[in-house]
C-alpha cells in the first residue's frame, strides 16, 4: 500500500496571525508549523503502513519554510518527502493548489490511497481535498473519523450532526481524515535522528508541467480585497443574584433563544 | 563525546510531550498518589526509558549531555515522574554496561520501551549514606544464589518487573556487594506498605522484603565483589538527572512566579514593578543559569569519562538541588498566599524537590565525596 499524505506548513494558531499588504497570509512575520489537523492524516498513514507493506510519501506546497511541515511528518515516521516550492505558486487559491498537488501525485506515482486533513488551521476551507480528488479521477471520501483497508477497498466511518455514514469505497481513493480518527504520536528520538537521511525531493513547477499562468495570486480564481481585524471581546453582562438570580438567568437565555 | 547536534529538537519534542501528557495531570497524580504507568510507556516509546542504553537492544544512543537537558524539560512539567524516569534510566543502564550479551538482550528492550519498569535497591534501612554497610546477603547455592534482607526507600517498588538489587557475596565494605537482577515474581519477594511522603507523590516509594529469594547464577551483574562499583557508576550520572529534574523543577516555579508578578496588582501597580521582588527574581534567574552551566559541564565530564567526574557530579548535585530548592521556595514566596495553596502548582515543586537535597547521596555526602578527592590531591 504506497500512500501520499498532503501536509501545509501554517502560521502557529497560537501566534498573532496576520495578513500582508497583499491581503494574503503573512507567513514570514509569524512562527510556523506543521498544521496540527494534517497530523491526523499522518499518523493514520503510519498505521496503514505499519500494518502491511508500503511505503508514505509526505507532500507539501509552500514556500522554503514549508520543508519544517516535512521534516516533521518524516520525524513522525514517513518514509519520504516531496516539497513543491516556487515563486510562482505563492498567493495560489484552492484550485491552483490542488492542480500542483494533483501533478505531484502523478509524478510521485500512482498511490494506492492518498490521504489530507479535514482543513489547514489557516485557510479552513476544506475544498482542496475535493478538488484534488477530482483532478485525480479517485472517488473522494472525506471527514473520515474512522478508516479501515479491506481487500482491495476502504470503509470509513463520517460523523454527521444528525447520522452516521459508513462508505465504502474502492482504491485507488482520496480520503479526508478528522481529529477523532486517532491520536497522533509524537517524534521519538530515534524518529528525529532517522528522519536527516530520509530523501526529500524539492521541485518546481516545470518539474510538474504546470504553467506559471495558472498558479498564483494573479491567477486565481477568488481575491481577497480587504480584511478586518476581529473586535475585541467585549466584556459580558453580570447578573447580580438579588433571590431572582435564576430568573433572571432563564430570561436571559430566552432573550438570546439558548432555551 | 557532548550533545548531540539534534539536541534542541530532541529537547523540544520532549517539552512538548511533558507539556501535553503530564503538566496538565501532574496536580491531580500528586494529590491521588497516581504513578502514571501508562504515561511512562508512552514516554519509552519516545526513547526515554534507555537514553544511554546501545541502540542494539533498543536504547536510545544519547549522552549525558543530551540526558540532562532532556530531564530538565520533562521536569518543567513534574519533577517526581522525571526523577522515577531517571532512576528507572539508572536501572536500566546499569545491565546494559554491566550485563553479559545474553543479560542484555534478555531484559533491556523491555525496560527500554517502558513495558517494564526497574527499581534500583541499595539503600536498607540501617545502611542509607554508609551504603557499603549494607546487610543484605546473597548465599552462593548450588544453581545461583539465594538473597536474604530488606532494601528500603525503593522507588517504584511493586510496579516494577525488575529490580536490580546490591547484596553482599562476600566479606564486610563495599568489596564484599554483589549486584543481582531480580525478577518481579521471584519466590520470596514481597513489599511493604507505599509510604505517605513529603512529595514524590506520583511514584510509589515501598520497602522490597527479600525472604529466600533464589535467581539463577545468570542473574549476577558483573562478578562478584562488583556490585557496589557498579551501583556507584550508576549513581554518578543519576545525581546529575536528579539534579537536573530539580533545575526543571525550578525554572517552571520561576516561570510561574515570574507570570504571577505581571498580572498581580498590589500598591497601584503590577507586583512586578517592585524593585525588592526585581532583585529576588535576578537572584534566582543567576541561580537557575550557573546551575544550568553546572549541569552541562559535569555531563560533558562524565561523557569525556574525565578524571575526577565523580567529584564533578558530586559538587553539581549538591549545588543544583540546594539552589534549585532555594528558586522553588522564593517563588512560593513570590505568590504570597497562593503559593501555599496546591491548585497554585508552586507548593508541589517546592515539596517535590525538597527531597532531592537527600536522595542519590544526601548532600552532605557529596561533600564527603568532594573533600575526599580534594584530600587526595586528585582535583
Amino acid at each position: 500500500m504506497n500512500i501520499v499524505v498532503c501536509v501545509k506548513y501554517v502560521p502557529d494558531a497560537q501566534s498573532e496571525r496576520a495578513f500582508t499588504e497583499d491581503n494574503t497570509t503573512d507567513r514570514e512575520g509569524v512562527d510556523g508549523l506543521l498544521s496540527e489537523l494534517d497530523e491526523y492524516a499522518i499518523e493514520e498513514a503510519l498505521k496503514i503502513a505499519e500494518a502491511g507493506e508500503g511505503e508514505v510519501t509526505v507532500l507539501t506546497v509552500g514556500p522554503d519554510d514549508a520543508a519544517e511541515a516535512v521534516k516533521k511528518a518524516l520525524q513522525m515516521g514517513a518514509d519520504k518527502g516531496v516539497h513543491i516550492l516556487d515563486e510562482a505558486i505563492a498567493g495560489s487559491d484552492a484550485p491552483a493548489t490542488s492542480l500542483v498537488l494533483a501533478e505531484a501525485i502523478k509524478k510521485i506515482g500512482s498511490p494506492d490511497l492518498v490521504l489530507t486533513g479535514m482543513a489547514s488551521t489557516d485557510g479552513t476551507m476544506s475544498v482542496v481535498p475535493a478538488m484534488l480528488a477530482e483532478r485525480l479521477g479517485l472517488p473522494q471520501v472525506t471527514f473520515a473519523s474512522e478508516l479501515t483497508v479491506e481487500g482491495e477497498g476502504v470503509k470509513i466511518r463520517r460523523d454527521g450532526d444528525s447520522s452516521t455514514e459508513t462508505i465504502e469505497s474502492s482504491l485507488p481513493a482520496l480520503v479526508s481524515v478528522t481529529d477523532q480518527i486517532n491520536e497522533p504520536r509524537y517524534p521519538s528520538f530515534k524518529g528525529i535522528m532517522a528522519a536527516k537521511k530520509k530523501p526529500v525531493e524539492t521541485w518546481g513547477l516545470s518539474d510538474l508541467g504546470v504553467d506559471a499562468g495558472q498558479v498564483g495570486q494573479a491567477n486565481a480564481w477568488t481575491a481577497v480585497l480587504e480584511t478586518t481585524k476581529r473586535p475585541p471581546r467585549e466584556q459580558g453582562e453580570v447578573v447580580a443574584d438579588e433571590g431572582d438570580g435564576g430568573t433572571k438567568l432563564a430570561e436571559f437565555l430566552a432573550a438570546q433563544k439558548f432555551v | 563525546m557532548a550533545a548531540s547536534e539534534d539536541i534542541a529538537e530532541l529537547s523540544a519534542m520532549v517539552r512538548q510531550f511533558a507539556d501535553d501528557q503530564i503538566a496538565p495531570h501532574a496536580g491531580q497524580w500528586d494529590r491521588d498518589k497516581h504513578f502514571p504507568v501508562d504515561v511512562l510507556k508512552a514516554a519509552g516509546e519516545l526513547g526515554l526509558g534507555g537514553i544511554w542504553v546501545a541502540e542494539d537492544v533498543g536504547g536510545s544512543g544519547l549522552t549525558r549531555a543530551d540526558g540532562v537537558r532532556i530531564f530538565e524539560q520533562l521536569a518543567t512539567a513534574c519533577p517526581t515522574v522525571a526523577a522515577y524516569i531517571s532512576i528507572h534510566n539508572m536501572a536500566t543502564s546499569m545491565i546494559d554496561t554491566a550485563g553479559t550479551q545474553e543479560q542484555r538482550e534478555r531484559w533491556i528492550p523491555g525496560l527500554a520501551s517502558m513495558g517494564q519498569l526497574a527499581s534500583y535497591c541499595l539503600t536498607e534501612a540501617g545502611a542509607g549514606s554508609d551504603a557499603a554497610a549494607l546487610r543484605t546477603t546473597a548465599r552462593a547455592v548450588d544453581d545461583g544464589y539465594m538473597l536474604d534482607g530488606a532494601k528500603q526507600f525503593i522507588s517504584g517498588a511493586g510496579t516494577s518487573a525488575v529490580y536490580v538489587v546490591m547484596a553482599r557475596t562476600g566479606g564486610s565494605g563495599a568489596k564484599g556487594v554483589s549486584a543481582f537482577v531480580v525478577p518481579a515474581d521471584a519466590e520470596g519477594l514481597s513489599f511493604g506498605a507505599n509510604e505517605a511522603k513529603m512529595g514524590w507523590n506520583a511514584q510509589p516509594t515501598r520497602e522490597v522484603v527479600l525472604d529466600g529469594v533464589h535467581v539463577p547464577a545468570d542473574h549476577l551483574l558483573g562478578e562478584e565483589g562488583q556490585g557496589f562499583a557498579i551501583a556507584m557508576r550508576g549513581l554518578d550520572g543519576g545525581r546529575l538527572n536528579i539534579a537536573a529534574c530539580s533545575l526543571g523543577g525550578a525554572q517552571a516555579a520561576f516561570d510561574a512566579a515570574l507570570a504571577h508578578l505581571r498580572t498581580r496588582e498590589a500598591f497601584g501597580g503590577p507586583l512586578i514593578e517592585q524593585q525588592s521582588l526585581q532583585f529576588a527574581l535576578a537572584d534566582m534567574a543567576t541561580k537557575l543559569h550557573a546551575s544550568r552551566l553546572m549541569l552541562h559541564d559535569a555531563a560533558d565530564a562524565l561523557d569525556a569519562g574525565a578524571p575526577g567526574a565523580s567529584a564533578t557530579c558530586a559538587m553539581t548535585k549538591r549545588f543544583v538541588t540546594d539552589s534549585c530548592f532555594e528558586v522553588a521556595n522564593s517563588a512560593l514566596q513570590l505568590f504570597g498566599g497562593y503559593g501555599y495553596l496546591w491548585e497554585y502548582g508552586v507548593e508541589k515543586i517546592v515539596r517535590d524537590l525538597r527531597v532531592h537535597q537527600i536522595l542519590e547521596g544526601t548532600n552532605e555526602i557529596m561533600q564527603v565525596v568532594l573533600a575526599r578527592s580534594l584530600v587526595k590531591g586528585r582535583r
